[in-house]
């Protein structure tokens, strides 16, 4: 059942990425992007992680994507889609090349990775409150460096929009 | 039964395929959701090691980085949007003069 779900995901998430990589339309490409992050949490969910996989739908494939489709539908890329969009030689040999190399590595590590079955866990594993001691204990600094960096954001975000071109 | 090298294939798979948006994509908008692409394979290698070696880190770690991912989109979102009026289009080709 659980080879199942996973190549059922998996699958999904591949050709849904793919997909979004190869349209024209980034309308068409922001909603297959929210089909392979939605999948991606079922495949956060089949690795026992409850937290992660409600955080990926409400804040990926939630907030981020609501965002994102709003600039995209906000922003008229009629003639976006229209202009022909040419790979140059230097571009394919660079996409090319970075492709083989992180192949090669990829394969390289997963030869390496012993295939053991998955050690069993508590049954709050991944969730809220397993999470957050680590977060609130040996992550602290860490949570703060992001909260600084909210908050900058805010800051930065507000004078992007407030200046004119 | 399910093994750690197979989540991180399909997470491999899914980072290279962000890696080639990034590379050959112009639209500035695709390019940016395959950059998305790409940090979401990497959260997933987080979690399944997680899993695997039955530690609670990658978890916290995969939280830090949507908080990091969400706050880029913010403001890449909003890089767009003035790049848009100033020039009618995202193509991040056209956008290569730091002046006017």
């Amino acid at each position: 059942m659980e080879r199942a779900l996973f190549y059922f995901f998996g699958a999904v998430a591949v050709l849904a990425s793919l997909w979004m990589v190869t349209r024209r339309n980034a309308l068409a490409s922001a909603l297959s992007l929210v089909v392979a992050l939605v999948s991606l949490a079922a495949l956060y969910a089949l690795l026992q992680a409850p937290l992660l996989f409600a955080i990926q739908l409400w804040v990926y494939a939630g907030a981020v994507m609501v965002l994102v489709l709003f600039v995209v539908l906000l922003l008229n890329l009629r003639q976006e889609e229209e202009r022909p969009e040419p790979i140059g030689v230097g571009r394919f040999t660079l996409g090319a090349l970075v492709v083989a190399v992180l192949a090669w590595k990829a394969l390289a590590v997963l030869e390496a990775v012993p295939r053991l079955p998955a050690p069993p866990v508590a049954p709050d594993f991944g969730g809220v409150a397993a999470v957050s001691e680590a977060l609130f204990s040996r992550f602290v600094v860490q949570f703060e460096v992001v909260s600084v960096l909210l908050l900058a954001v805010i800051v930065g975000v507000v004078v992007l929009a407030k200046r004119r071109f | 039964m399910v093994g750690l090298p197979d989540y991180l294939a399909l997470s491999a798979v899914l980072f290279l395929i962000g890696a080639v948006g990034v590379l050959t994509r112009s639209n500035g908008l695709i390019l940016f959701m395959s950059l998305e692409l790409m940090l979401n394979a990497v959260n997933l290698t987080f979690v399944a090691f997680a899993r695997f070696n039955g530690s609670m880190d990658g978890h916290v770690y995969v939280f830090l980085v949507t908080a990091v991912a969400a706050a880029e989109a913010a403001v890449g979102l909003a890089i767009f949007v003035g790049l848009f009026r100033l020039r009618r289009s995202v193509d991040v080709d056209q956008a290569n003069s730091m002046g006017d």
